[in-house]
């Protein structure tokens, strides 16, 4: 048990010093001191509550995937079946129920139309996405199977986490972190930012931008009441569109989605002086736009954003070479807000902010200055009592509590863990906690000597029995740990992980470190009688 | 050199004459605390009850305007808000539930976010927002189901590791010690009131690791002497076993108190809460585990055959050597 040749005391300083030595660059800016810029900077990440800084979690609606997904089977059925030659012809199209069902014309248009629609059914992987049924010879019943959602809803979530990191790369803020959580939420983290509402904004904008024609039918009263006209969907007005609370219908096939674009800016208009967005469309899309602008010249057409129309201006001329501005009531903030949006394409699926949490930088730098003074003096009350009760090997354990604390701090930035203000708890916990191995070492060593064995003997055994209850009682924290590790979102996650690795580090210094200075002792002076 | 001594050697303290007393008394406790919850509820912070909390600091005044803040956040329609100091006489934490009907409505608890703050930044220009929470009813739902699996999970695997460790009637006094601790804590935040969030919740399942510590060197010296004397009766063991390891129970607890305890005073106030209930914690499970650890297995039926069951062949040899194999 004592017996410590050379080539383990060395391996043992150079573990414990090269941990150690991890926590400097960690220390040095706490501290405030240059670190030299020649040297690796590994560094303890601050979480936001410390660092300051916004965490939004965004949650996906889920269910209008699947509405989306049964707009955009109903345009390709209408597209398909006007395609065909001859032409088959369909009618009573609904889409209620999570279904697609229509009726066909003619009766034994059934198989050209099955076979026109199944290739369509399928995406590009292998999951069977559509299920189609017959009912009546007639009519055509397609519904969503789960997986087919499911893995729309994936796609789905995948795109919008790309597009909400490209905003938020738009704002130039250090280091963010978007990660997709679970099924249908994005975890959204940004140090030190200064605007959260802002921030909300930009991630929470669909951006979702449509241009489609009015329909010129539809009566007014209909549309004040909400009715819409069979291929008619109503849209509200755009707060400040300068038609507040009113509404109107347009055409819902055959518009243009804003996914075409290459390109917005936020501009002033040098006629009006009001602040537009400019888009480029790509070539398609301005393409399909020219087409639409030309057949429709003297009808109005409207701009509609998130499902609120922003303006419904008459198309004047056709527009060609893909170039579009959008003037609504918008302030230089959301004007660029819109073209950030618009720029990083749009949402697939809309986000709702489901939990927000904001922590300014002083009072992060508050917690962290309270958290360090608070550190101190529990330590140096710990050291004393140590030193009071057990003397030497008071002295001992004070060593390597100083390492245990400079080994944790410096694997938590090896890991490239975050230090939360739980975290701090943690770090004191470990300090209080870590010097209750030298604790039961030290009070068996007393007990053996009070029995009367002999110095060597009465260390010898004193480790040994210990060891087995500092197992235990470290084992059952490390279960408390990963549960709460399991629990816990960011902060007590960063709890858990100061509470697990400062397990490890205590172990290791409190038994095996102190052993080894123990038997160093031991072996050097010879000692007849301990105070201990 | 003459060391401290916080518990002189010898010390022979009879704590299993008083195990009917304390058992009582640790009932009474938990029952307590169970009532308490029932009749007074947890004031569960916005983590829980969903909603949002602002702090902010009023940067040029000596004490924030508590009434008027009251007054104009209420104002909002959004039903009473609670309005405290935090930290300094100049800071407060602006708390305001979650209104009715909105659990579906995920958005809604952002957008009531930004309208107080925004109310108040216009009142007050020279108010700070120093942080806000803001937290969905269904977010909200979640980490209240989250957080009672995770204790329920982390309470019944420390047990279970206890029992494989020793033996049932162990894992059974340590499950009893957990509920025990993990109740008084609660307890005293239903009857103290104080806010009732996640940080709270991860300062139990550090209990539940920690408070056990204590009980584990119990447990360990009690198996040890039961090997040891094997004819000594169970009362008269325990309280050995109690009163040898007391020096260890006592300064692992308390070297981890005065670690905690200038967290408490001098630490940041958004920790208090936390650090409150595992300082609590640790004295509850340092009290259950000189108290009731032992006495609940000699109501269990712990003898020294629950640890030699079968002969050993150092048993084995032993008898052989005194002739009786």
């Amino acid at each position: 048990m004592l017996d410590f040749p050379l080539w383990k005391k060395l391996s043992l300083w150079a573990v414990t010093l090269a941990a150690s030595v991890l926590a400097l660059p960690s220390l040095a800016s706490v501290a405030g001191l240059p670190w030299p810029a020649a040297l690796p900077d590994p560094q303890v990440n601050l979480g936001l509550d410390l660092a300051g800084g916004s965490h939004l979690l965004l949650e996906a609606k889920a269910d209008d995937v699947r509405t989306q997904r049964l707009d955009n089977m109903e345009e390709t059925v209408r597209q398909l079946m006007r395609g065909a030659s001859p032409r088959i012809r369909i009618g009573d199209v609904s889409t209620a129920n999570g279904q697609l069902s229509f009726m066909l014309e003619n009766a034994a248009d059934i198989d050209r139309a099955r076979g026109l629609i199944e290739p369509a059914m399928q995406g590009a992987t292998t999951v069977r996405e559509w299920e189609l049924q017959v009912v009546d010879g007639q009519r055509v019943v397609l519904s969503q199977t789960d997986a087919g959602v499911n893995q729309a809803i994936d796609d789905a979530m995948d795109s919008a986490t790309e597009v909400v990191r490209r905003r938020i790369d738009e704002l130039g803020t250090r280091e963010p972190t978007i990660i997709r959580q679970g099924e249908t939420r994005i975890v959204v983290q940004v140090p030190g930012l200064q605007d959260p509402a802002g921030l909300k904004k930009l991630v929470g904008q669909t951006a979702q931008l449509e241009f489609k024609l009015v329909d010129l039918n539809a009566l007014p009263s209909n549309v004040a009441a909400g009715i819409a006209p069979a291929g008619s969907q109503i849209f509200p007005f755009a707060p400040g569109s300068g038609q507040d609370g009113q509404a109107i219908a347009v055409r819902r096939l055959g518009g243009i989605r804003g996914e075409n674009l290459t390109g917005a800016q936020a501009g002033v208009d040098p006629q009006t002086n009001r602040n537009v967005v400019n888009i480029t469309f790509d070539g398609q899309g301005g393409a399909k736009f020219a087409k639409l602008t030309t057949e429709n010249v003297g009808k109005p057409f409207a701009i509609i954003l998130d499902n609120q129309v922003i303006s419904a201006p008459n198309i004047n001329e056709p527009i060609q070479g893909g170039r579009a501005q959008i003037a609504g009531n918008f302030t230089p903030e959301s004007a660029n807000t819109l073209a950030i949006s618009l720029r990083s394409g749009a949402l697939p699926v809309p986000l709702q902010v489901v939990e927000e949490r904001t922590v300014g930088p002083d009072l992060g730098a508050d917690s962290i200055r309270k958290g360090l003074l608070a550190m101190g003096i529990g330590s140096l009350a710990v050291i004393v009592l140590m030193i009071t009760t057990y003397g030497r090997f008071g002295i001992y354990a004070t060593v390597a509590l100083v390492f245990n604390v400079l080994m944790l701090l410096g694997l938590m930035a090896l890991g490239g863990f975050t230090l939360t203000l739980p975290g701090i708890a943690g770090f004191v916990i470990t300090i209080g906690a870590a010097v209750d191995a030298n604790v039961l070492i030290n009070e068996r060593i007393r007990e053996e000597r009070a029995r009367g064995r002999r110095v060597v003997a009465a260390v010898e055994t004193g480790y040994k029995e210990a060891s087995r209850a500092i197992w235990d009682a470290n084992l059952t924290n490390v279960i408390s740990g990963v549960a709460l590790f399991a629990f816990g979102s960011g902060p007590v996650k960063g709890f858990a992980v100061v509470l697990v690795i400062g397990i490890i580090t205590s172990v290791f210094t409190g038994v095996t470190l102190t052993r080894m200075f123990v038997a160093g002792w031991l072996r050097k002076a010879r000692p007849n009688d301990i105070t201990i | 050199m003459k060391l401290l001594k916080l518990v002189p050697d010898n010390t022979n303290i009879k704590f299993l004459n008083l195990r009917v007393p304390f058992f009582v008394l640790s009932l009474v406790l938990i029952f307590g605390s169970w009532a308490a919850v029932a009749v007074n509820g947890l004031n569960f912070g916005v983590d829980f009850a969903g909603g949002q909390e602002v702090r902010m600091t009023f940067k040029e005044r000596p004490a924030a305007p508590i009434a008027s803040l009251r007054e104009l956040v209420g104002g909002l329609g959004y039903g009473e808000p609670v309005v405290q100091e935090f930290g300094a006489p100049n800071q407060v934490s602006i708390r305001v539930a979650l209104p009715e009907g909105t659990e579906n409505t995920p958005g809604a608890a952002t957008a009531i976010g930004d309208k107080v703050i925004a109310t108040i930044i216009k009142t007050y220009p020279d108010a700070r927002r120093d942080g806000n929470d803001t937290v969905s009813g269904k977010v909200a739902g979640e980490f209240r189901n989250q957080a009672i699996i995770a204790l329920l999970a982390a309470m019944t695997a420390v047990a279970a590791y206890i029992w494989v460790r020793f033996e049932w009637q162990f894992g059974a006094g340590a499950m009893f010690a957990l509920v025990h601790d993990v109740s008084v804590t609660v307890g005293l935040f239903a009857v103290t009131q104080m806010e009732f969030s996640l940080q709270i919740v991860a300062a139990i399942l550090a209990i539940i690791g920690y408070s056990l510590n204590d009980t584990i060197v119990v447990y360990d010296r009690i198996r040890e002497n039961l090997k040891k004397y094997r004819k000594m009766p169970l009362p008269e063991l325990l309280d050995l076993s109690v009163n040898e390891t007391l020096a260890r129970t006592v300064m692992t607890s308390l070297t981890l108190f005065i670690a905690l305890i200038p967290l408490l005073i001098f630490g940041p106030e958004s920790l208090f809460g936390m650090v409150a209930a595992i300082t609590v914690g640790l004295f509850i499970g340092t009290y259950s585990s000189i108290y009731m650890a032992g006495a609940l297995l000699i109501w269990m039926g712990v003898t020294s055959n629950s640890f030699v069951p079968t002969e050993s062949a150092l048993d084995r040899q032993d008898k052989l050597a005194r002739g009786e194999g």
